[in-house]
């Protein structure tokens, strides 16, 4: 007998010629009353991560953005971002090796939480592949005032599953070292969030 | 592996590790509590964990079917593996197939549990470790202590000396001038596990979730160390154990919830990836999963015990068990320390067995913070209980039987005849009053105790009192005064 079949009639053997019950699941924590103001709690909650919030209108990005990278002088975009970054390259498929040069990497977003002060990535157009955000040491992320949803269940209802996706709260961290907080490991130790108000 | 109260012997005396514990543990409980009092229906989640994990283990070999299927269609290679030799096999296999002789491991407790890393070495591939924990923990040659922070053991003094000693013999060395500052110790981890990561052709990582109806699988990170081996090598081989399905995406949205809060206090972890099967173009294009058993399904068969398979690795459980944050993960002698291997271990490797697997039932004094804490709500204080009465099943047929069991069958025959009880009852009023001229010793309230029996019961009264036998029974008194007096 192959170990699928062995395993599964264990299972079953396990729950027996009549199947426990299968509870009902609460999902009243779906229905939240939205805060009022959710891009000021998120770019809050960011903040809290300590990495950096700037909010601005739609005309400024480019500008913003430009600002945000500063000294930063090799910068890297995925081939279809929504607006223009002076001096970008385009993403042409470098290697993990090449992106390990890079100095930074700008990109869109697909959703963004606000209890939790969460980017996420899905990875489609103007998001890059994964490896775009993962290698350069900063990250800028751009994200529009109504991508911002309330809660985690708004998040996890909008995005699809079949695309790969990175969540991202704050830079990253460890506390292994005597419960000492730590930022920056092998992630971006340096993750900036701008958020484009509407109109 | 001696077993839990001789080991928890060794552990308490080592003030270090009790300090660093205490610090460690405490540390969390105030993290985790402060983000879980901001969540006004945190109670609700925990139902909804609950049941969405009951369900769908009263369902899981539909479930499992449909993972396959689903991960199947999406490029994904799926493997099952009955036991620990057979995942290690298939893992082995697959770098062979590959011609790689190094992987890089995200932390899996899966990957711990059936020692992958020992079974790789032995057919010749190298496995690093690339959780900053974990890699103390191979480079120091140790045991991880802590499911969460597996290197709470040990002091940044200690790490600096490891990390100078070990680094440069497996890679890129630690650099002379390191300092024990965390911050420093966590940048010579960059650099060293850098190296590791741009040139790694496989990795092996476990999963939190297995979404069945999707195919996704999910893990959940603070260093970015997971998104480097996700992403980067051409090979992605994830070891799963059967437990980790989930029905639906949308059932993540409550777990995405529970779990980071209640493992490192925050209102979510630095970094989570999903991934369904293959991505063109971006990350691994050869996925494995591999499902693994290794008794899970005799947890599942156990009808008390199966809630254990609720259990999302939070280890909130660990953090606020008194026992726990005086003795340290080290003391279970397992890769599933605290409350939850307490019941894990028994569960998976049947009681019966060893000395050392049977006294974990025992390793608890029943409190049921763990309960309170648990994201799941397993009982475990419930199932605690539960094996317990399964490890003294397991030695009624010892020859010859232990102390406790003949004391049991002593006080079995006398309580089972009044006239034998009786009996009884008088003669201990006789050794009480005698007792209680001999005696000195008195409790709270004025009744004298005996400090110490003699024998075998001497193990028992090392930490309790036995108040003196009263000098008559209450059957007797109200024969002889009728009530009055």
């Amino acid at each position: 007998m192959s170990a699928r079949e062995e395993i599964l009639q264990r299972v079953r053997r396990a729950l027996g010629p009549s199947r426990p019950e299968s509870p009902d699941v609460p999902r009243g924590y779906r229905d939240h009353a939205a805060p009022t103001d959710v891009v000021g709690l998120f770019a809050e909650r960011v903040a809290d991560y300590r990495a950096g919030v700037t909010r601005c209108a739609a005309g400024e990005v480019e500008r913003v953005v430009r600002d945000v990278l500063g000294p930063a002088t090799r910068v890297v975009v995925p081939p279809d971002l929504p607006f223009a970054v002076a001096g970008a390259a385009a993403d042409a498929g470098l290697t993990a090796r090449e992106l390990d040069a890079v100095d930074a990497v700008v990109t869109a977003a697909a959703v963004a939480i606000a209890e939790t002060g969460t980017v996420v990535l899905d990875h489609s157009p103007g998001q890059g592949r994964r490896v775009l955000t993962l290698v350069p040491d900063v990250h800028v992320c751009v994200v529009r005032a109504d991508q911002v949803v309330a809660g985690v269940p708004d998040a996890v209802a909008l995005l699809d599953p079949r695309r790969p996706q990175t969540w991202i709260s704050g830079p990253s961290a460890t506390s292994d070292i005597e419960l000492d907080r730590v930022e920056g490991v092998h992630g971006s130790r340096n993750l900036h969030v701008v958020v484009v108000d509407a109109g | 592996m001696p077993a839990f109260p001789q080991a928890a012997r060794a552990a308490l005396a080592d003030t270090q590790l009790r300090a660093n514990l205490a610090h460690a543990t405490g540390t969390i409980r105030a993290k985790r509590a402060g983000v879980v009092a901001e969540v006004e229906d945190w109670e609700e989640l925990r139902l909804a964990g609950a049941a969405v994990k009951d369900v769908t283990l009263s369902r899981l070999d539909d479930h499992l079917e449909r993972l396959e299927a689903a991960l199947t269609e999406r490029g994904a290679t799926v493997h099952w593996a009955r036991d620990a030799a057979q995942a290690c096999e298939i893992v082995a296999g697959i770098a062979e197939a590959n011609g790689v002789d190094e992987v890089v491991k995200v932390k899996s407790m899966a990957t711990q549990e059936i020692d992958l890393n020992q079974a790789l070495a032995a057919k010749g591939v190298a496995a690093w470790e690339t959780d900053l924990a974990e890699l103390i923990v191979q480079l120091g040659d140790d045991l991880p202590s802590h499911i969460l922070v597996p290197a709470i053991h040990r002091n940044r003094a200690e790490i600096r000396e490891i990390f100078r000693r070990e680094m440069g013999k497996v890679g890129r060395p630690a650099p002379e001038d390191l300092t024990d500052e965390p911050a420093a110790l966590a940048a010579a981890a960059r650099l060293h596990l850098r190296e590791k990561f741009l040139d790694a052709r496989m990795a092996v990582s476990g999963a939190n979730f297995a979404v069945a109806e999707t195919g996704t699988l999910v893990v959940v990170e603070s260093e970015g160390n997971g998104r480097m081996c996700l992403t980067l090598p051409e090979v992605l081989v994830s070891v799963v154990g059967i437990e980790k399905v989930v029905p639906t995406w949308t059932d993540l949205d409550a777990f995405l919830q529970l779990l980071p809060r209640s493992s490192t206090g925050e209102r979510m972890n630095p970094y989570t990836s999903t991934w369904s099967g293959v991505t063109p173009g971006d990350g691994p294009q050869q996925v494995h999963v591999v499902l693994l058993d290794n008794g899970r399904t005799d947890v599942l068969a156990d009808e008390v015990g199966r809630q254990a398979l609720r259990c999302i690795r939070c280890s909130a459980c660990l953090n606020v068990c008194p026992v726990y944050e005086r003795t340290g993960g080290h003391a279970y002698g397992s890769v599933y320390p605290g409350p939850i291997g307490a019941i894990l271990n028994p569960l998976l490797k049947g009681v019966g067995v060893d000395e050392q697997t049977d006294s974990l039932p025992y390793a608890s004094s029943l409190c049921g913070a763990c309960f309170e804490a648990c994201p799941v709500r397993i009982d475990i204080p419930e199932v605690l209980v539960h094996l317990r009465s399964k490890v003294v099943d397991a030695h009624r047929g010892d020859r010859p039987p232990k102390p406790e069991a003949l004391a049991m069958r002593a006080a079995a025959w006398t309580f089972s005849s009044a006239a034998r009880l009786a009996r009884a009852e008088r003669l201990s009023g006789v050794a009480g009053r005698v007792a209680g001229r001999l005696l000195r010793r008195s409790l709270p309230g004025g009744r004298t105790a005996l400090g110490r029996l003699p024998g075998p019961g001497a193990a028992w009264t090392e930490a309790r009192d036995l108040p003196v036998p009263p000098a008559e029974s209450f059957r007797a008194w109200w024969r002889r005064t009728g009530g009055r007096g």
